[in-house]
């Protein structure tokens, strides 16, 4: 009897399968060897653009970047709200300030006379960077890869085909170095229009390496080196080799927080020229792809197509976890560690996994040691304890999974364009028009059923845990909520009703055509998993008889049309740089406008009582005055509700059992150093969890092989009657 | 027309269906007319499972005919003395349906369900909160208790299968009243039925309309006290998405391979038969288009079109147009994109045939190449095209989920199988399993395409010249 | 023969500028480079100047067809087209617009792609020729009809339900093989069985169906009969006459797919984790990178004519009454 081909696939397959797996599990990702190693499992979803500090600014390039490099403050990894701690300074400077004439002001002068401030930051000796080929040397102390020919890079794929490596102490002047490549020419650092406007001299430096690099290049494309320590930058200043100064305008108080980004990170000249060698290019060895930095960890595998791997940086200088943290911590054992010295797991590896289902599969299985939490999965995952409060599931509990939970620093919300007739304008009747939407939109329920309750309905701009939110009565928006039962409740929609008859629309109809108001929402949400949620949207508006046309774009089509200023109503989000309210209250500043200046004011809003009180928030300290300016320019903002103030999402994490001291924390990225992991109870769990069913394969076997049979019986009768 | 009760709008696959059912008609008056033609058809009709199949195939083009005639209803309040109709577009199917479009639940709910598919914090009127299972809004809401279910659907069933019985008894006796013959009893006639005499498949045709009459009197009955396929996660009928999808499915399904057909079939046996230069030019046109990835082409087609509409917005005042001048950008592109294959098919098989005796005999005798063509290689690759037709029928309609997956399918607002399949991916993740909208897409999918290719065999088997014994 | 082959090559080239010419055109139908930049640039603080000197550093402030500016042949080379495209006929992808190396990328991931695509156009073959032939054997038997009738089952799912099916059951909750992933060399086996099981089942249905249309239309002919008079059992005849004419109309459909073969399949990468050039494509044009789908298009053409050259070969070889002109 012939076999059919399908049945001796499987067959084969079987029998590989059999031979390959004893004890272990099948389904395992990772390779067996690996099972009991130190190592932290966590997914990628998308390739990360870059991982140049000056250009890299979105949060995939910093799970990894934030590892690697260190400048030279970070945030406190326990202390809520979020506090500025020296990294790899010696100490958090405060600001002196100067007048005009170069004078050197007392610390309470008004904002009005500083014309600049100098921070004055001391890095503490003693800190190397990552072995790297950059710094290899020969016995007689010249750079042993920095002039190198097509010839030496033949064989190089990799950095990890250098045969030496080296190191040095970072400097001063590596910081120095790193501010001035904010200004490259071929950088596109997206931060260097915004430091223009604060670092002394950057727009002229600019200039002068533009032309400098016109110079050397002379039409070559690739590996032109600009040595930036010959040309120097008016606002920043060595001091000595631990010490330098960064001169900026005015007074600017967030300017700490730039420096805890990696923006601000050391970058050594030899790298950079390293980097910058002919040929170097062709074979994907750049900064954008090979970081060379500091901190904690270091990059060993680069392969965007498949893993990342992050490797203990051998030269890490001594850091200890945090002693103090929050009166919560201690019980909840995040101070185990106090004073150990950092980090503590030895090896990262991040697999590319683009799929939602499959990484949470992965995770449920224990092959990925934190996961976000699925809407799709929430309801196996998460169970609501009495009022409000979440609780992992008690399948969830057995497994030993855990659940951590913050409000994310970010907000969405639904914008009206101020300058659409309809819909825009600061006339009684556009703003009840505004008011009467924005309660109709029930944001409690669009939290409820596509986000599982994860988020908070916004009552402002202002995310939970920003200088100027409120708790309680006193933070909640009059114009949508009213305060009953010690909570806020959305007025109802007869009152909404009302304020459309108000603003001239009974019922929703335009009077002068007697058709339906009809307004168009741009989303650039498209695809047809959000489908549920247009319908939801148009459900909201039909409340006040209004009609909605859902106009989805791309995202790009959606930005352009958005800096055209032609859309009605739309729907972004913003993620906070740091934790300052300027960083919200921009974004609704009138000279911040989308069109015209390509600002970040999506809404066009440009109210002049607001934008003054902004002038003046914007630089004061976190005192009591500052929080009444806001509280003024909260009352305005919702009053005129440019926006409808949509939600803060909750961020979840799940974690397993084997995993400890983890705390989310919204502004930091570095926190992989402080994650602490049990190989051992892993391995024994997985096992348990993975145990292979194996009578499909049988079954799917049996019935292969019975199916034959009708088909032999045949052929056989067949044949017989063929003979006779 | 100022007191029209409604404005009749005219979509654009609407016009094209209208076309198409047109042209179907006068190929089958043509067909009549000539004998050699009427054959092979009189075979197909021979054959209870096609004519069987067709019955389901008329009962679903049934649903996408009635989903084809949009209207825009006029409104309660008149403006001026002047009737304003609704800016939303309905079709009749809509208005059939419209019980199922009106009873939106909250979120999910499985099929027959009185109680929602997840719990939900309820408060009580003495002010205690407990997190529970709340009941529908429509599904179920006539009982009082859950143990009254069972009973409920058993007996709302059987009512409507007596009913449906009733209905089709009406067909049944028509037949027999044109079937009867002056020289025989009615018991003669009823028994002649009921062994399936006669050349024409009647029985089966008969039967599988009852089978459908029930099921749907089923449907409609208790689609009226439950949701019979469950709820989406906004709430919506699943039953009613699936019905709307209908629509979505034969208009992919036909008009793409309408709209490509007439080219694929000209170039492919023009190049093939040719060859010379007309074959590199052909053959130029078609693996410089089919060089280019598919994806890549649908996808920059639809955001062309997206950039249009954005555009002029004013030309697409409702939400149905615009998805509607999508789903035919999408029937064009696929059109573009598939005939290639057929092409190159073609192309294989007229090189093949061309160097065959009687098409040399057939030029030897001075026939033009036209005439050679159409008579004869035609014919003879006639089969081929029945069989890609049908093929990307069944693979035009699930093409369109793996578009939809890719987020270039058809508009997200619009109902289609596509897009039920590619929200139930991520439905299948949860635990406990949302497996409705999944099945009940697979069920109507599965139904449309199985009857298609039995049909679609049966015509193979009739046309193919050396099947025909 | 040669020439037949020299002329074929020489005719690609019409071809692969036609194809240039359609891409270039369609993504800028789209796509300004303005758009290029603003997506390369990141949502953030994106300022005018940033974008002017985007675009200025990667070609992209000329004109896309035609440079009026210019004297002389400038007038053409000096354009976004020329500039970008030209390189692509030897085989220089340059960089991609985030400035990786494309020949490098493309170099990388065509083995994952072929690792998945091979073993599933090998082993799918084999099996639905198999099965279409056993199909074709028992014509007229209720096991051709329950055959057919299983082949539109398997066609009537969608192929997302196979993997969502496959992926559900085979890795959730069965524990067989991990969920997703790849791995190099021997370790890669545990990852490709199932995703090259799903490409297989849920290709069987449409092509067994199909092979089952030749097999028959041959078995029908008269030299089979003659074949079968003369006393040949019918397996011999079967797999002597019958599959070797059948061959011919697989052979033009199979070929379609070998392009496929390297550019891998779009769904069964992004579904399974596999780091191949399908989710390479996908990646391109959901980030816009003009010059990597430019490339895998160029790439994707001449695997094409390449594959068409080797189907007209085979007529040939297999039916020497197609001559080669």
């Amino acid at each position: 009897m012939k076999c059919p081909g399908a049945t001796r696939t499987v067959l084969l397959a079987i029998l590989i399968l059999f031979s390959a797996a004893v004890a272990a599990s099948w389904n395992n990702p990772y390779p067996e060897a690996d099972a009991e190693k130190n190592i932290l499992y966590s997914a990628f979803r998308e390739r990360p653009k870059t991982f140049d500090p000056a250009r890299a600014y979105s949060s995939n390039e910093y799970q990894f970047i934030a590892q690697i490099y260190e400048p030279p403050f970070q945030y406190h990894y326990l202390k809520r709200p979020y506090t500025l701690v020296p990294l790899t300074a010696s100490n958090v400077p405060t600001p002196v300030f100067f007048d005009k004439q170069g004078r050197r002001l007392p610390h309470n002068v008004p904002v009005a006379r500083i014309a600049y401030s100098v921070y004055e930051i001391h890095i503490r000796p003693g800190i190397y960077f990552q072995p790297h080929p950059a710094f290899a040397r020969d016995a007689s102390g010249r750079l042993l890869y920095h002039a190198l020919g097509p010839r030496d890079l033949m064989d190089i794929n990799t950095i990890g085909d250098f045969a030496q490596s080296g190191t040095r102490e970072v400097t001063a002047a590596d910081y120095i170095y790193q501010i001035k490549r904010l200004a490259h020419p071929k950088l596109h650092s997206p931060i260097q229009s915004l430091m223009n406007d604060y670092i002394v001299g950057i727009r002229e430096y600019a200039d002068t390496l533009k032309k400098a690099y016109d110079a050397i290049a002379g039409g070559r494309e690739e590996g032109v080196y600009l040595d930036l320590t010959q040309y120097p930058l008016a606002g920043v200043q060595e001091v000595d080799r631990y010490t330098y100064r960064v001169k900026i305008k005015g007074k600017y108080p967030q300017f700490l927080y730039w420096m805890a980004m990696p923006f601000f990170a050391p970058m050594a000249p030899e790298a950079d020229h390293f980097f910058s060698q002919p040929g170097m290019a062709e074979k994907n060895l750049t900064l954008d792809w090979y970081p060379v930095g500091s901190g904690a960890y270091m990059l060993t595998v680069n392969n965007p197509n498949r893993q990342m791997v992050l490797e203990r940086n051998p030269n890490y200088h001594e850091e200890l976890y945090p002693a103090e943290g929050e009166p919560d911590d201690g019980p909840a054992g995040l101070l185990k560690d106090a004073g150990k010295p950092m980090p503590f797991i030895d090896k990262v590896v991040f697999s590319l996994d683009k799929e939602s289902i499959p990484r949470w599969n992965k995770f449920l299985q224990g092959y990925y040691d934190r996961s976000a939490v699925l809407p799709e999965g929430f309801d196996q995952a998460i169970r609501f304890t009495g009022e409000g409060d979440t609780d992992v599931s008690d399948t969830m509990k057995q497994k030993g999974i855990r659940l951590l939970t913050s409000v994310a620093t970010s907000t969405y919300y639904l914008g009206f364009n101020m300058l659409d007739p309809v819909v825009g304008g600061y006339t009684e009747r556009a703003r009840k028009l505004r008011q009467a939407i924005s309660i109709a939109v029930d944001f409690e329920e669009q939290i409820s059923i596509f986000e599982n309750g994860r988020g908070i309905a916004a009552q402002g701009p202002l995310a939970p845990d920003i200088f100027g939110y409120r708790e309680g009565q006193a933070g909640i928006n009059p114009y949508v909520y009213d305060w009953v039962d010690g909570r806020p409740r959305r007025k109802p929609i007869e009152y909404a009703r009302q304020l459309l008859v108000e603003a001239g629309y009974p019922g929703g109809v335009n009077p002068a055509s007697g058709k339906p108001l009809s307004i168009n929402y741009e989303t650039p949400a498209i695809g047809p998993e959000r489908k549920a949620q247009l319908d939801w949207m148009l459900k909201q508006f039909s409340k006040l008889g209004i009609q909605l046309v859902v106009r989805a774009t791309d995202y790009n089509r959606f930005q352009e049309k958005m800096r055209k200023g032609d859309a009605q109503i739309y729907d972004w989000g913003w993620n906070a740089d740091y934790p300052d309210p300027e960083n919200f209250l921009f974004l609704l500043y009138g000279p911040n406008k989308k069109v015209g200046h390509d600002g970040e004011n999506a809404s066009n809003y440009d109210n002049p009582e607001f934008n003054r009180l902004f002038e003046r928030m914007k630089n004061m300290e976190n005192t009591p005055e500052r929080a009444r300016v806001i509280d003024q320019m909260l009352d305005i903002a919702r009053r005129d509700s440019p926006w409808i103030w949509g939600m803060h999402p909750k961020n979840f994490l799940l974690e397993h059992a084997w995993i400890s001291n983890t705390k989310l924390h919204n502004m930091a990225n570095n926190t992989l150093k402080y994650s602490r992991l049990d190989p051992e109870k892993r391995a024994e769990l997985r096992l348990a969890w993975n145990r292979p069913v194996v009578w499909p394969i049988v079954a799917v076997l049996g019935t292969l092989v019975a199916s034959a049979v009708p088909a032999v019986v045949a052929y056989r009768r067949r044949e017989r009657e063929a003979r006779r | 027309m100022t007191d029209m009760p409604f404005q009749i709008e005219i979509l654009w696959t609407d016009f094209l269906i209208f076309v198409l059912i047109g042209s179907i008609l006068a190929f089958v008056v043509y067909t009549l007319r000539h004998e050699h033609l009427r054959v092979p058809w009189r075979q197909v009709a021979r054959r209870p499972l096609a004519m069987g199949s067709l019955v389901i195939l008329l009962a679903y083009v049934a649903v996408g005919l009635m989903d084809s005639i949009h209207f825009r209803p006029a409104q309660n309040e008149q403006h001026q003395g002047e009737v304003v109709y609704v800016n939303e577009v309905l079709s009749l199917l809509d208005m059939a349906a419209m019980p199922l479009r009106a009873r939106t639940e909250k979120t999910y709910s499985a099929p027959f369900a009185m109680h929602a598919f997840s719990k939900e914090m309820v408060e009580y009127p003495d002010g205690r909160h407990a997190r529970e299972y709340p009941r529908l809004l429509y599904g179920g809401a006539h009982l009082q208790e859950p143990v009254e279910r069972a009973g409920d659907i058993l007996s709302r069933a059987g009512a409507a299968t007596l009913a449906g019985f009733g209905i089709w008894l009406l067909p049944v006796t028509g037949f027999l009243l044109f079937w009867h013959k002056r020289s025989e009893s009615w018991a003669q006639t009823l028994s002649r039925l009921v062994r399936g005499e006669g050349d024409f498949p009647w029985r089966t045709v008969l039967v599988t309309t009852g089978i459908l009459i029930v099921l749907a009197a089923n449907a409609a009955y208790l689609s009226l006290y439950y949701h019979i396929f469950g709820t989406d996660q906004v709430g919506q009928d699943v039953f009613y998405k699936s019905l709307k999808s209908v629509r979505t499915g034969l208009v992919i399904g036909t008009l793409t391979t309408l709209v490509m057909l007439p080219f694929a079939a000209l170039f492919g046996i023009m190049a093939g038969y040719f060859r010379g230069w007309v074959d590199d030019v052909i053959q130029y046109v078609y693996t410089t288009l089919s060089s280019i990835p598919s994806v890549l082409l649908i996808a920059a087609a639809i955001l062309t079109l997206q950039a249009y509409i954005t555009a002029n917005p004013e030309s697409f005042t409702s939400a149905t147009e615009r998805a509607d001048i999508r789903l035919l950008f999408l029937c064009l592109i696929l059109g573009v994109t598939s005939w290639t294959s057929l092409c190159r098919l073609l192309r294989g098989e007229t090189l093949k045939l061309r160097e065959v005796d009687y098409i040399l005999a057939a030029r030897a005798l001075g026939s033009s190449h036209l005439s050679v063509m159409a008579r004869h290689i035609l014919p003879n690759v006639m089969h081929i095209i029945l069989i890609t037709v049908v093929l990307d029928f069944s693979g035009l309609v699930l093409a369109e989920a793996v578009l939809s997956y890719v987020g270039v399918g058809v508009d997200p607002t619009m109902d289609s199988w596509g897009n039920m399949i590619v929200s139930a991916r991520l439905e299948m993740a949860r635990d406990p399993l949302v497996w409705w909208s999944l099945a009940s897409a697979f069920v109507f999918m599965f139904g449309l395409v199985l009857a298609a290719n039995l049909f679609s065999d049966a015509v193979r088997d009739a046309f193919d010249p050396r099947l025909r014994k | 023969m040669i020439g037949y082959i020299i002329r074929r090559l020489l005719y690609a080239i019409p071809i692969l500028i036609g194809v240039n010419l359609l891409t270039f055109w369609l993504f800028f139908f789209v796509n300004s480079p303005d758009d290029m930049a603003r997506v390369h640039l990141g949502g953030k603080r994106v300022t005018p100047e940033a974008i002017v000197k985007w675009k200025a550093d990667h070609g992209y402030d000329v004109p896309r067809f035609y440079n009026a500016g210019n004297q002389g042949p400038k007038k053409f080379t000096d354009t976004i087209f020329f500039k970008h495209s030209v390189k692509l006929f030897l085989f220089d992808f340059g960089r991609s617009d985030q400035g990786r190396d494309i020949g490098y990328d493309i170099s990388q991931r065509m083995w994952p792609s072929l690792a998945i695509a091979l073993p599933t156009f090998l082993v799918g073959l084999l099996v639905y020729i198999t099965f279409a032939m056993l199909i074709a054997f028992f014509r007229g038997t209720y096991l051709d009809y329950w055959g057919v009738v299983v082949c539109v089952v398997l066609m009537s799912v969608s192929t997302l339900f196979y993997v969502i099916g496959g992926q559900f059951l085979v890795s959730k909750l069965w524990h067989l093989v991990p969920i997703s992933g790849y791995d190099i060399g021997v370790e890669s086996f545990k990852f490709l069985i199932l995703p090259v099981i799903v490409g297989v089942v849920s290709g069987t249905g449409a092509s067994t169906r199909l092979y089952r249309t030749f097999f028959l239309e041959e078995i029908n002919k008269d030299y089979v009969r003659t074949a079968r008079a003369k006393g040949l059992s019918e397996l011999r005849v079967l797999f002597r006459h019958v599959l070797k004419n059948a061959m011919i109309p697989i052979l033009t459909g199979v070929v379609v797919v070998i392009p496929l073969l390297f550019t891998g399949s779009l769904i069964m990468e992004s579904f399974f984790g596999i780091p191949g050039l399908g989710s390479y494509t996908i990646d391109a044009i959901s980030s816009q990178d003009f010059s990597i789908v430019r490339a895998m298009v160029f790439l994707g053409s001449v695997l094409y004519i390449i594959g068409l050259i080797l189907t007209d070969l085979s007529y040939t070889l297999v039916d020497p009454r197609v001559r080669m002109k």
